[in-house]
């Protein structure tokens, strides 16, 4: 947890979400402050703690594997923003 | 007037048949047309659809079924789904999104009769402490309108301090239900992570999401709870247990009692009267037959820092899922990278942004044992502090917030002071805990509400009824109603 380095460019390419300069530049001043902050929490000895990823976990929840009824296709569809044929419509990913 | 009533009253009132469902659910709207535009609680309300829920639940009523939340108009949170209604989680990216399906809690208050209606505005994906982060303008306080509401469930809160539903329900994270219902002076339960089912919540940190209620007094958040609560298994952090009569626990003493006073909670830059006002609160539970004594949460300093690591973090993935393919917005782009990477620059706001990168980063390669892992065992630490302290107390007693309403504005060009405006409302999903929160008083001048957090033990809630009922029959705070001029 060494000073902020982060490269503000390479995360939002990590994250696909397009920033502007402006918003480059605010955000990355902005987090420089927040992980300044967060940087106490090099002060605590988690050496021998064990780490919570829930509250309470529940282990291999499991359900019968039978058929129910599911979503109607159109209705799984009504809220896509380009459809044809049943189907999503995106840019071309094979040449 | 019937919006003005809590949902025990009106069920009693329809239960006689001394007024209809019709009549309530009209005065809600009513109620909205003339005061939203001061306080801006609702996104959008579908009033054809509420009426026909309304008159439903008449016909219910009038074939002699009776049920506590029978005809009872409840309004949602913008981040809940409800099948043919819009849910846009106050964000553009959505779009004109509608929900195909209910979410499990709206389907449980729809079997109990209850009307389901409106879309509560809220900060854009349940990220923020004052309702300013909504894609559609901010809510208002009622108490003060030139003041934020408290967030991410401004509308919610403001919606039922204004008497514009009977309830509302939220979803806290880190704070998001207790520090608005005491910004506006509700009573805002956080239920024990795991009780309520969040099949339909929209997601933002699925280790500490819940969903949970606003009202106007205990009881009604004891009637809600029952309605909610319980195993789905549509949400395998379900829990299956059963749910108990929660509206048992009401009127019981609490004779006898230990209530702990984390020490840490003490902090410089509490507001006087809010200090003061919980101070009373305490010597009040006192005098009601409480034991209270000081116990110690160690590791309370560091919760801020571990919630801003795991909340982005969760948030940084479950947000990738909008991405302008399946549903909401599209900008479009000459290959699916750019496709994606236009959609969320255009559609997510600036707090939004700021969570997915920080999200992103402590996830990133080379950082992630530094800031996520250690982060989850510092929440291991918390969540100790809090089981080593149930072993001598009942339940714990703290402010809600540090200060009262703040004004519109003031912190919003600072997100990590926005940040620490939740300090005392963050352990409790850290540790996976109940929380309640209720009016304890008000600050003089401006007259605004004052919250007085209790923290429960996992599945705790009845213990937190128990006390809040007991106080709130002691004390005048509940029965307030903002100068909202309509």
């Amino acid at each position: 947890m060494s000073a902020p380095d982060f490269d503000i460019q390479y995360v939002a390419h990590l994250a696909r979400l397009k920033l502007t300069a402006d918003e480059e530049a605010k955000l990355g001043s902005q987090l420089t402050n927040i992980l300044g902050y967060i940087a106490k929490l090099k002060e605590v000895d988690v050496a021998n703690v064990e780490p919570t990823a829930h509250a309470f976990p529940l282990v291999n929840v499991m359900r019968a594997d039978e058929t129910r009824p599911s979503l109607p296709h159109d209705e799984a569809m009504r809220n896509a923003p380009a459809k044809a044929g049943g189907l999503f419509v995106v840019p071309k990913i094979v040449e | 007037m019937l919006n003005q009533l809590t949902i025990s009253a009106l069920a009693a009132k329809l239960a006689t048949r001394a007024t209809t469902a019709r009549a309530a659910m009209q005065a809600c709207l009513d109620q909205i047309a003339r005061v939203d535009g001061q306080i801006h609680a609702f996104l959008s309300h579908d009033d054809a659809d509420a009426l026909a829920q309304a008159d439903a639940a008449d016909k219910r009523l009038a074939a002699g079924e009776r049920g506590p939340l029978l005809g009872v108009p409840i309004a949602m949170k913008d981040v809940l789904c409800v099948k043919g209604q819009p849910a846009n989680c106050a964000s553009k990216i959505l779009g004109k999104f509608v929900s195909p399906y209910d979410a499990t809690v709206v389907e449980k208050l729809r079997a109990a009769g209850a009307i389901i209606f409106g879309r509560l505005n809220m900060d854009e994906f349940a990220m923020g402490s004052s309702t300013e982060n909504s894609a559609f303008g901010p809510t208002l306080n009622p108490w003060d309108t030139t003041r934020i509401p408290g967030g991410s469930s401004g509308g919610s809160a403001a919606a039922v301090a204004a008497d514009e539903a009977l309830a509302t329900l939220g979803s806290d994270t880190g704070g998001s239900i207790r520090q608005p219902a005491a910004l506006c002076g509700c009573v805002g339960l956080k239920p024990t992570y795991g009780l309520v089912s969040r099949y339909g919540l929209i997601a933002f940190a699925s280790s500490l999401d819940q969903i949970g209620s606003f009202t106007k007094d205990v009881r009604d958040a004891a009637t809600v709870l029952g309605a909610i609560a319980g195993h789905d298994p549509r949400d395998s952090s379900s829990v299956p247990r059963p749910v108990p009569d929660y509206a048992a626990s009401l009127g019981r003493s609490i004779k006898g009692l230990k209530l702990g006073l984390p020490k840490e909670y003490m902090i410089g830059g509490m507001d006087p009267e809010v200090k003061a006002a919980v101070d009373a609160a305490v010597k009040q539970l006192t005098a009601l037959g409480a034991e209270v004594v000081e116990i110690s949460l160690p590791h309370t300093d560091y919760a801020v820092a571990v919630y801003y690591i795991v909340a982005t973090a969760e948030a940084s993935a479950n947000l990738a899922r909008f991405d302008g393919i399946r549903y909401g917005a599209r900008v479009d782009g000459a290959d699916p990278t750019a496709l994606y990477s236009n959609t969320r620059g255009a559609g997510f706001g600036p707090e939004v942004k700021r969570r997915i990168i920080l999200g992103t980063y402590v996830l990133s390669s080379g950082y992630y044992d530094a800031y996520y892992l250690r982060a989850q065992k510092v929440r291991t630490l918390i969540r100790q502090d809090f089981l080593n302290a149930f072993e001598k107390v009942d339940a714990i007693v703290t402010p809600t917030t540090p200060t009262a309403a703040f004004k519109v504005g003031e912190k919003s060009d600072d997100p990590l002071q926005m940040y620490l405006s939740d300090i005392f409302t963050i352990s409790c999903n850290l540790a996976g805990i109940p929380g309640l929160s209720l009016p304890c008083g008000f600050t003089r001048s401006p007259k605004l509400p004052i919250g007085l957090q209790l923290l429960g033990k996992p599945f705790g809630e009845e213990t937190l009824f128990q006390i809040a009922h007991a106080y709130e029959q002691a004390t005048p705070w509940h029965g307030e109603k903002p100068p909202l001029k309509g």
